[in-house]
């Protein structure tokens, strides 16, 4: 608690213990409605709420009538000028307490969520003249020197020159296991280092750190608030006016019309105006969205707003993209098929013509083959744009490519069953055999795409500039209802189009992608979801969410987050309302009093924050 | 441009949207967005109006919320 809080505290405490006392005592009955009482009445009542009818005074003042201030002040008033001083003092005390308990409930969160974005390092070891000295990491400039030891929140982006080490991501990426890096390995600011001490040479300034552009990110995240948000500072607009108005009506007409006592309809008018105050809502449904902006991240999954959050919850339509994001996106050697010679030498011959390749399935030929090729038995390399690679190998012709090649080399070439891109040898015109290269699928794809179908997503697309055979290989791996192959960025946008008019209306769709050559889809979508950002820029511009790391089962642990945010939401709104509404009938009727509506007021609030807090907890591992 | 200023002791998420409401109407401010709970005030405008709108900020302020306190 601050300052101010305990301060409302004493107060409270002051004004609970006066009006106990007053209440108690045997100095006499305090009389009601006579000056004695209302004089001493009115000193916890000012202990309590002085600040309360200040604002509503000024408010009013202002011409800004209608706020809770007001519906407190008058409340209260309305119940000394009926005489009931001690209704009066108790409406006053309960409401401070409830806001008390508001505001200790958001400076909570508040520093909860704080703590978890607490991933700013403070300071650098950077080596200048062949000293070590400790800055500000603001200071440190792209190409110096910087000292990371164990247990260090690594400052800058860089590149491990000296040393190697564990490094635990979780902070950035919720992600438990910590990564073994080693020279040449790119460490990123804001992750931990555990194990060893390390040199690095820094490539980003503080400013454009991944660490800064994160934190950048989390803090304009509240900036877009959701439509149920905006919907609830607007309601409180036009709704406390509404219930002033209808709370005059209540005490002026029945009296009028059928002459009853006029004090009793205005003591259930004040009943009305002490439930109808909205801050359940007011206070409950933003702190949901904070609270589930807060957790997401927590589990390295950026959600750009508020807005965001409703919309996920609605998905029912996920559109991947197939490379980078249900695959590795890193080519391997999965099968080879020699004819005449053996496996080893088909694989030399091949690793041979792609040595000098810089393309991603001739590196992979050069991967697996281990890097033993006999240079000086090259001679001439020749690539063919289109087609492959023709080189001169220990005296011998070796055409590797595709099956065009093979029949420029009047090779007897013939298709391989193996589903993936397969690239075929020839020697001297005679056909060698071929190697299939294919993508990996990444490990927990086809367990993110069950997760999502539990969270209600009912169609899942994968679009593909691969070819039919490789994607239809991997959707029915992944079981997935469709799939579009052979495309063109182009092609994706249209295609993502076409699929946001077949779905019904309050449904969402959603893109998955990992930010290369996919932006004008990201932001076509209804949400785009970016995966690995860690070293993106144009991911984390493009896209609406953002995902650390690139595991597909963090986009089922979003949507998951976002339908609790939002179920949360809902059901403080129907909670709220429901109470509210149902005890202004009852009090409009005189069946219930005043307690029960400060119940209704104070203690929904309180029921409601209490379940908005819940959106911060991630789920257990 | 955008400009974010830290902005403390708001009661409540109503208070906030009053803020916003009035920060929104100043003469040059594009847009504005109060987060009650990141306590923080993003305005978006041209470079060289800043200075005005960050006086007329200051004088909202203290005219809704007396309590409240920017830093500018």
């Amino acid at each position: 608690m601050n300052r101010r809080q305990k301060k409302n505290l004493i107060r409270i405490i002051i004004s609970a213990i006066l009006l106990c006392g007053l209440h108690f005592v045997p100095f006499g009955k305090i009389p009601n409605g006579n000056a004695v009482g209302l004089a001493v009445y009115l000193v916890p009542y000012i202990i309590s709420g002085y600040d309360i009818i200040l604002s509503a005074i000024r408010n009013i003042l202002r011409g800004q009538v209608f706020d809770e201030n007001f519906l407190m002040a008058v409340a209260s008033a309305g119940a000394f000028v009926i005489g009931d001083y001690p209704e009066a003092v108790t409406v006053m005390v309960l409401y401070q307490t409830g806001e008390l308990f508001q505001s200790v409930a958001v400076g909570k969160s508040r520093k909860s969520v704080a703590a978890l974005m607490d991933i700013r390092p403070d300071s650098a070891t950077v080596v200048r003249n062949g000293v070590a000295v400790t800055v500000s990491p603001d200071e440190v400039e792209v190409g110096e020197t910087i000292i990371i030891s164990p247990g260090e929140r690594i400052p800058l982006d860089g590149r491990i020159t000296e040393g190697s080490t564990t490094v635990n991501t979780s902070a950035l990426t919720g992600e438990a296991l910590p990564q073994e890096l080693g020279r040449g390995d790119c460490v990123i600011s804001g992750t931990v280092n555990l194990s060893g001490v390390i040199r690095a040479e820094v490539t980003s300034c503080a400013a454009d750190s991944t660490v800064a552009r994160i934190l950048d990110l989390v803090e304009n995240a509240t900036a877009k608030k959701a439509k149920s948000e905006a919907f609830i500072t607007r309601f409180a607009r036009i709704y406390t006016p509404a219930v002033v108005a209808a709370a005059v009506l209540l005490a002026v007409l029945p009296p009028v019309f059928t002459g009853q006592q006029f004090g009793i309809w205005l003591n259930r008018a004040l009943i009305f105006l002490v439930v109808s105050c909205p801050c359940a809502l007011v206070i409950s449904v933003p702190l949901s969205f904070f609270g589930g902006i807060g957790g997401a991240s927590r589990q390295g999954i950026l959600i750009k707003g508020s807005t965001y959050i409703e919309v996920l919850s609605r998905v029912k339509t996920i559109v991947f993209d197939k490379t980078g994001t249900l695959t590795e996106g890193v080519f391997e050697v999965t099968a080879i098929h020699p004819e005449k010679i053996t496996e080893a030498e088909l694989l030399d011959l091949a690793a041979a013509a792609e040595s000098f390749s810089t393309h991603p399935i001739g590196e992979s030929i050069v991967a697996a083959h281990g890097g033993h090729v006999d240079r000086a038995a090259l001679g001439s390399v020749e690539e063919i744009s289109g087609l492959g690679i023709i080189a001169d190998y220990r005296g011998h012709r070796v055409a590797v490519g595709n099956p065009r090649l093979m029949e420029r080399e009047s090779a007897e070439w013939h298709e391989c069953r193996t589903v993936g891109t397969t690239v075929h040898i020839a020697q001297d015109g005679i056909y060698m055999g071929h190697i299939v290269i294919s993508d990996r699928i990444k490990s927990d794809s086809a367990q993110a795409i069950k997760a999502l179908r539990s969270q209600g997503v009912k169609r899942a697309v994968m679009l593909t500039g691969d070819s039919e055979a490789v994607a239809a290989d991997v959707a029915a791996k992944l079981g997935l209802d469709e799939f579009h192959a052979g495309l063109l960025p182009a092609d994706k946008v249209s295609i993502a189009e076409r699929l946001i008019d077949e779905k019904n209306a309050g449904e969402a769709l959603a893109f998955v992608g990992d930010g290369i050559n996919d932006a004008p889809v990201l932001a076509r979508a209804d949400i785009g979801i970016a995966m690995g950002a860690l070293g993106s820029d144009a991911a984390i511009e493009a896209a609406d969410v953002v995902l650390m790391d690139d595991k597909p089962s963090k986009i089922a642990a979003a949507v998951a987050c976002s339908r609790k945010t939002m179920h949360i939401v809902y059901e403080n709104i129907i909670l709220a309302l429901t109470v509210k509404f149902a005890v202004l009938i009852l009090s409009a009727f005189g069946i219930t009093g005043m307690w029960l509506a400060i119940f209704a007021d104070v203690g929904v609030m309180m029921l409601a924050i209490i379940n908005a807090v819940r959106t911060l907890k991630t789920p257990s591992k | 441009m955008k400009k974010t200023y830290g902005i403390h002791n708001i009661d409540c998420a109503f208070c906030a949207a009053k803020i916003e409401a009035a920060v929104v109407r100043l003469p040059g401010v594009k847009h504005a967005s109060l987060s009650f709970f990141a306590e923080k005030l993003t305005v978006e405008a041209e470079e060289a109006d800043f200075p005005e709108i960050e006086k007329q900020i200051l004088k909202a302020v203290k005219k809704l919320e007396p309590d409240c306190t920017v830093d500018l």
